[in-house]
Parts: C-alpha cells; sequence; structure tokens
C-alpha cells in the first residue's frame, strides 16, 4: 500500500493527477463530441440526400472502426493536414498543438458520432405535433427549437447520453499513443517502474470503478431534474 | 497515397483478418454461455447470487477493456505462484490470455443483454405455458430462453459489432491481428496513413456483413 | 455569417490559440524515455540517461536552448514529422529504410545488440565469437548466424516494434523465427521473465541494466551485433529539409548542419566518450 503514498516515492499523487487529466480529457471529449454532433445531427435529419450522406458517412465509419485505429489515424494522419496547413501559412512557424487538444480531439470525433444517433434518435421521437404546433403559431426556427424541441430531446437522450459518456471516458485509456498522461499511462510507467503490473492495473481498474459510480449517481440526479413535470 | 503498397499490404491484412474473426467468434462463444450463466444468476431471488452477478457485470463493464487485458496478460503473469499452476499453460499463451479477456467483457455486456430480454418477456407467453401444465423447467428452456433471444437480437448484434472492434486490442498482447499487422507494416514502411485506412476499410467491411447479417435473422426470427 | 459558422471559426481559431505557438529558438528533442541507460525516467519522471545529458551538451554546443520531449517508440517519427518536436536522439539507428522518410546526422554511438535469456535456459552457453559485424560478412559471422539459426528454430523471440532488432529478426538472415513485437522494451522484459519468450533481442546494455535493476537472472547469449540489418550507429534523427521546402525547410536543414557540427566538436573534446562511460561503463561512442 505504501506504493500509493503522496510524495516522491509514492505514486499517490501521480495517480491522482492522472484522474484528473482522464476526467478532463472526458468531459472535453464529450463537449467536442456535442460540436459534432450540432453539426451533423441535423445533416442527418436534412431531407438533402448529400449531407445525409456525409453525415452517415461520419458516424458509420466512426462507430464501425475500432477507436485504437481511428486515434492512430488521427494522430499519424494529423501529420499531413499539420504540414499541410503549415505550407499554406508560409511563414506561421512551428504549430504545436498540444497533447491534450489532440487527444481530446480525437476521442472527441469518436464520441461525436455516439452523440449523433443518440440526438437523431432523440428529435425523431418527438411527437410530430409539436414542430407543427410551432410552426402554425408562427415561432421562428430557432425560437422553437430551443425552447421547445431542446428541452424534450434533452430528457429522452439523457439516458443514451449516460451510454455514451461511459464510452467516452473508457475510450481515454487508449490515447496514450500521444503522450497524454491519464490513469492507464500513469499505471503503465508506475508498473513498469515498480515491476508490479497487477497492483497498479488493478488499482486502475478501481479508479475507473469509482469515475463510472460517481458519474451514474450524477447522471441519475440530472435525469431526475429532467424529467420533472413529466 | 501510395497505392501500390496498399495493393501490397492487402493479402497480409487479409490474412490477419482469419485472425481477428478467430478471436471474436471464440469470444463471443465462450462470452454467451458467460452471459446466460450470469443472466440467470442475476434473476436469482437469493441477495447474494444476484449482488454477485451484478458486480461481475458492473466491474467488467465500467472498466476498459484495455485494462482488463492487461490485468490479465501482464498481472497474472507477474505472479510467480501462478506460474507454477498448470493454469499456467493457458494463460502463457497469448492467444488465450486475450480470448478470456474478451469473453469475460462481452459476457457481461451479454448478460445484461439477455437479462433485460428476460425481464421484459410478456408475462402472457409464460401464463399460456403454465395454464398449458408445461412443467417450470421446460418453459424455462423451452419458452423464455428461445423468446429472450430473439428478442435480444438488435442489441447483441450491436455487441457483435463492438466485440469486433474490441479484438483490435489483442495488437497491445503481440497478437498479430488486423490492427497488430497494420501497425507491423507501418513500423517498417512509414506509411501510417495509407495502412491505416486500408485496415479501417477491412473492419468496415466486416461490420457491413454482419449488420445485415443481424438485420437477416432480426427478420428471419420475428414473430410480429 | 450564421451562427453555426462563426461558432465553428471561434472553436477552431481558440484551439490554435490554445495549442502554443512557439518562438522557434528552443529545440526540441524527443526521446522515448523507455530505454535504459540509452534513455529513461527516473522516479520523479524526470528524462535522464545518455541521450538526455548528451542532447543538453550537444545544444550547448548548437548555442541554443533545448527541450527534451517524451515519445512513445512506435510514434516517434510521425512525432517528428508532425514537428512535436525538431530532432530525435532515441537509441535510433541510421539505417535505409529510416533514411527513406527522415535524415540522420553523423553517428554519435553504436548500439550493440545482444540476446538474451534467463539463467537455466537450454540457449545458455552458445559457442559463437564475441561480436560479429553483419555489414561484411566474413566466414565467422556467417558461421555464427548458422549457430544461431540452429539455436532458434522453434524457440519464441521476443523484442520491440520498429527496431532494428525486429529487422534483423525478420530479415531472414536467422532463418524463420517466430517473432512477437511489444511496444516497450519493458514489456519484452516482463515476458522473458515470465517465461512467455524463449530469447529477447535487444542492445546488450539494455539487458545488463534490466538484470541490475531488477535483480531477475537474465543473462546475455551469443555474439554482439553490428551493422548489416543493425544499421550504422545511432544518430540524431530530423526532418528531411526537402519535405516542406521554404523557410521550415531551409531551418531544418540547418538544424542537421548544427548537430553535425556539435557532434564533431563534442567527440573532440571527449564529451561522447566520458558520457559513454557513464551511462555503460564501456566507451560506445562512434
Amino acid at each position: 500500500m505504501d506504493l500509493l503514498t503522496f510524495g516522491k516515492t509514492g505514486w499517490g499523487d501521480e495517480l491522482f493527477y492522472a484522474t484528473l487529466m482522464t476526467i478532463a480529457v472526458s468531459i472535453t471529449a464529450l463537449l467536442i463530441g456535442f460540436l459534432f454532433s450540432i453539426i451533423f445531427t441535423p445533416l442527418k435529419l436534412s431531407n438533402n440526400k448529400f449531407l445525409n450522406f456525409i453525415a452517415n458517412s461520419y458516424t458509420t465509419v466512426i462507430r464501425g472502426v475500432p477507436e485504437l485505429l481511428v486515434i492512430y489515424l488521427f494522430f499519424f494522419g494529423g501529420s499531413g493536414a499539420i504540414m499541410y496547413v503549415a505550407s499554406i501559412f508560409g511563414y506561421f512557424e512551428y504549430i504545436e498543438i498540444n497533447a491534450f487538444i489532440t487527444g481530446s480531439l480525437a476521442i472527441g470525433i469518436i464520441s461525436g458520432a455516439y452523440s449523433t444517433e443518440v440526438f437523431r434518435g432523440a428529435i425523431q421521437s418527438i411527437d410530430k405535433g409539436q414542430f407543427e404546433a410551432c410552426k402554425v403559431l408562427g415561432f421562428k426556427r430557432y425560437i422553437y427549437f430551443l425552447k421547445v424541441i431542446m428541452p424534450q430531446m434533452l430528457r429522452l437522450a439523457i439516458p443514451n447520453l449516460s451510454n455514451v459518456w461511459q464510452i467516452t471516458l473508457k475510450d481515454t485509456s487508449l490515447i496514450s499513443v500521444t503522450g497524454l498522461v491519464e490513469i492507464m499511462r500513469q499505471s503503465y510507467i508506475a508498473a513498469g517502474s515498480t515491476r508490479d503490473p497487477l497492483f497498479f492495473y488493478s488499482f486502475a481498474a478501481v479508479l475507473y470503478l469509482m469515475l463510472t459510480f460517481l458519474s451514474m449517481k450524477l447522471i441519475n440526479r440530472l435525469e431526475v431534474k429532467y424529467s420533472r413535470g413529466v | 497515397m501510395d497505392l501500390e503498397l496498399i495493393f501490397t499490404s492487402l493479402p497480409k491484412l487479409l490474412s490477419a483478418a482469419v485472425v481477428t474473426l478467430k478471436l471474436l467468434s471464440s469470444s463471443l462463444f465462450f462470452g454467451i454461455f458467460i452471459g446466460l450463466i450470469f443472466a440467470i444468476l442475476r434473476l436469482n431471488k437469493n441477495p447474494f447470487i444476484n449482488k454477485f452477478a451484478y458486480g461481475y457485470s458492473y466491474v467488467f463493464r465500467g472498466t476498459p477493456l484495455l485494462v482488463q487485458i492487461f490485468i490479465i496478460y501482464y498481472g497474472l503473469g507477474q505472479i510467480e505462484y501462478f506460474r507454477s499452476t498448470f493454469l499456467w499453460v493457458i494463460f502463457k499463451e497469448p492467444y488465450w490470455c486475450a480470448i478470456i479477456a474478451f469473453a469475460l467483457n462481452t459476457g457481461a455486456y451479454t448478460s445484461e443483454i439477455l437479462r433485460s430480454a428476460f425481464q421484459t418477456i410478456k408475462p402472457g407467453i409464460i401464463e399460456a405455458g403454465k395454464s398449458l401444465g408445461i412443467s417450470n423447467k421446460i418453459i424455462f428452456y423451452k419458452i423464455q430462453i428461445p423468446v429472450a433471444i430473439r428478442q435480444s437480437l438488435p442489441a447483441y448484434g450491436n455487441e457483435i459489432i463492438l466485440m469486433m472492434k474490441g479484438t483490435s486490442l489483442a495488437s497491445t498482447v503481440t497478437l498479430m491481428d488486423i490492427t497488430g499487422v497494420a501497425k507491423h507494416i507501418v513500423s517498417t514502411t512509414y506509411k501510417p496513413l495509407e495502412i491505416f485506412i486500408t485496415a479501417g476499410g477491412i473492419y468496415l467491411f466486416m461490420t457491413f456483413i454482419i449488420h445485415n447479417l443481424i438485420k437477416y435473422l432480426e427478420k428471419k426470427y420475428s414473430f410480429q | 455569417m450564421n451562427i453555426f459558422k462563426k461558432t465553428i471559426l471561434t472553436v477552431l481559431a481558440s484551439l490554435l490559440i490554445i495549442g502554443n505557438v512557439y518562438a522557434n529558438d528552443k529545440i526540441r528533442i524527443g526521446t522515448e524515455g523507455a530505454y535504459p541507460p540509452w534513455n529513461s525516467k527516473d522516479a520523479a519522471g524526470k528524462l535522464i540517461g545518455f541521450e538526455v545529458e548528451l542532447a543538453y551538451s550537444l545544444c550547448r554546443y548548437i548555442g541554443r536552448q533545448c527541450e527534451v520531449v517524451e515519445q512513445d517508440w512506435d510514434g516517434m517519427i510521425p512525432a517528428l514529422q508532425m514537428r512535436k518536436f525538431d530532432a530525435i536522439m532515441a537509441g535510433m539507428s541510421i539505417t535505409d529504410e529510416r533514411k527513406k522518410v527522415i535524415t540522420f546526422s553523423q553517428g554519435y554511438a553504436d548500439e550493440v545488440a545482444a540476446l538474451a535469456v534467463m539463467k537455466g535456459s537450454s540457449l545458455e552457453g552458445m559457442s559463437t565469437p564475441e561480436g560479429i559485424s553483419l555489414s561484411k560478412p566474413n566466414s565467422d559471422a556467417k558461421k555464427a548466424l548458422k549457430t544461431i539459426t540452429e539455436a532458434l528454430t522453434g524457440k519464441t523471440v521476443c523484442t520491440q516494434t520498429g527496431t532494428i532488432h525486429q529487422n534483423f529478426l525478420e530479415s531472414g538472415d536467422v532463418g524463420k523465427v517466430n517473432v512477437r513485437t511489444y511496444k516497450t522494451q519493458d514489456e519484452v522484459n516482463l515476458d522473458l521473465t515470465s517465461g512467455r519468450c524463449d530469447v529477447a533481442l535487444a542492445a546488450a546494455v539494455a539487458f545488463t541494466d534490466y538484470a541490475e535493476k531488477s535483480g531477475k537472472s537474465v543473462v546475455l547469449v551469443g555474439p554482439t551485433f553490428s551493422g548489416g540489418a543493425f544499421g550504422n550507429g545511432v544518430g540524431v534523427g530530423l526532418r528531411q529539409a526537402s519535405q516542406l521546402g521554404g523557410t521550415l525547410g531551409a531551418r531544418d536543414a540547418e538544424l542537421l548542419k548544427a548537430f553535425n557540427k556539435a557532434i564533431n566538436q563534442a567527440r573532440k573534446d571527449g564529451v561522447i566518450s566520458r558520457l559513454a562511460i557513464k551511462h555503460f561503463g564501456f566507451d560506445a561512442s562512434m
């Protein structure tokens, strides 16, 4: 147990910060995913076949290819993109996107595909009558979307979004390729240094379970809040 | 984009696809049994038993697959005592370590799917069986299980695809599945984009086939 | 512009801003931090080792500040291309294959590879000459390769992915071997000691360092290798100037010249030899 002490000889403080990093990356990735959903969900629901195709390709590809591969592709393919951008900006030197952004973006892209599906499903299961009523009352698109559709959609989406959160949280264990120090990577370092993989990987599992447990409690509260008056 | 490289690596990646499929089918095979057992345990009246089953499913669904594989492969491998038992013959091979990790993982998800399927069987079906004088045991085996399986097809189809993506983690313990071979090729040719896109394409193709297979099975077995 | 486009542009702009735009003064050097005694991390997580110290020395000769960054081995070259850092000093040997995508400075040290087994293995006491160089295979080398081929048939050999060691095992020089590759040398060591691997291949010093630090009875067997599939020494990996052209490309070309000059000076001043003896116990400098 004294492997876990905070301070110089124990790994406790490193693992603590790693846990914070995991939480930070997961939240950032989830939000980035939501951003992607904001773009792609309307595309999916639109009548334009071409836009449909783009959105469907996004969700199908990301959900059909292993996360590890998506992360590798994003990380390694990023070099091509960055070199291209750098060459356009000729004098714009040394663009360095730090590991946190890269990692969160990679997971965010994956998370976004799942959130898009969730939001699409949620919007499609809202009674069509709601949309018609808003149109009849002459509300502008943005207004009725924000005030009428969104609250209902969120209530329907929260259970599935908790799944997306779980997936996002667990996927953060795969981004050690970007060098970001989150739970998995820190356990890996500690296990290598102390040559005690069983202890540290088991402890990592415990940390993830704790995060899962806390998340579930928070999400239950959210579900209750959004189900008021139903 | 080096198209020639894509052509030359395609055969290697496709033969690796066989490894992926072997991993997938073995994991699913054992996983279904594990899932069925734990689903039944979950429905048991005894609180110790159903809490234990719930604990199992909570642990394996709440931790990343990568952690599970590492604990089984590296963690167990470091225990001197474990290495002296007969179990070591199995755990020595990365192939079996991976399958055990995958099976336990998919078993947890499968148990949840089956459990919810069991709990949502229309009570009328069971009552019909009872009114016909069929014993409880036979009701369970001949009525509940088949109905539960049919009801879980959509969710289980999803689980198959998730498991197939999970097999890519076998590459982290030296197994040469599609991802492992792809990484290997990249490490010698330094052309990550072409290789990973090709590998991704193969996974996508397999997802497509599995997806359509499940849809076909759903249609065939639907009693709606 | 409607609200969508505005938000997207703001997000992109902020991402670019948050991603720091560095001044071009510091040289960032990438290393693995997991290959002692070449490069590793101390208990506090600071990068240490032969190459880390050499890096700072070389930068003093070049006259610029430098920073040593950590990077996983399998992403080392892509990270260089991606401008995560400007040079690689990670025990990376100069090989023709790598020269296709990056360029190297002159070599600063020799990485001498050897096979290792656990004490008591049947491969102990393999009768081969001390060191063989595969660049000019003479009859001694050929005989040694034959002995090794026979010894390795049917055995599981483990090594790190993307290394010269993997190259060698797959080159056919030792026949068809059952090779297992791992992400890091640490994992190779773990599986060697747990018995999953019959024999492992890496830098000789990597094994002696592991045996010392872990107390596990890992012993070297067979000859030490250099040359041929093992490349021509370890050098500083740099981006090829021709990749981008323009200002950025010119800067990369300059960096190559600066490193070469610095290595010459360091060698003349005996810095490399001193560091090599300090970390390896013998003079591995080139």
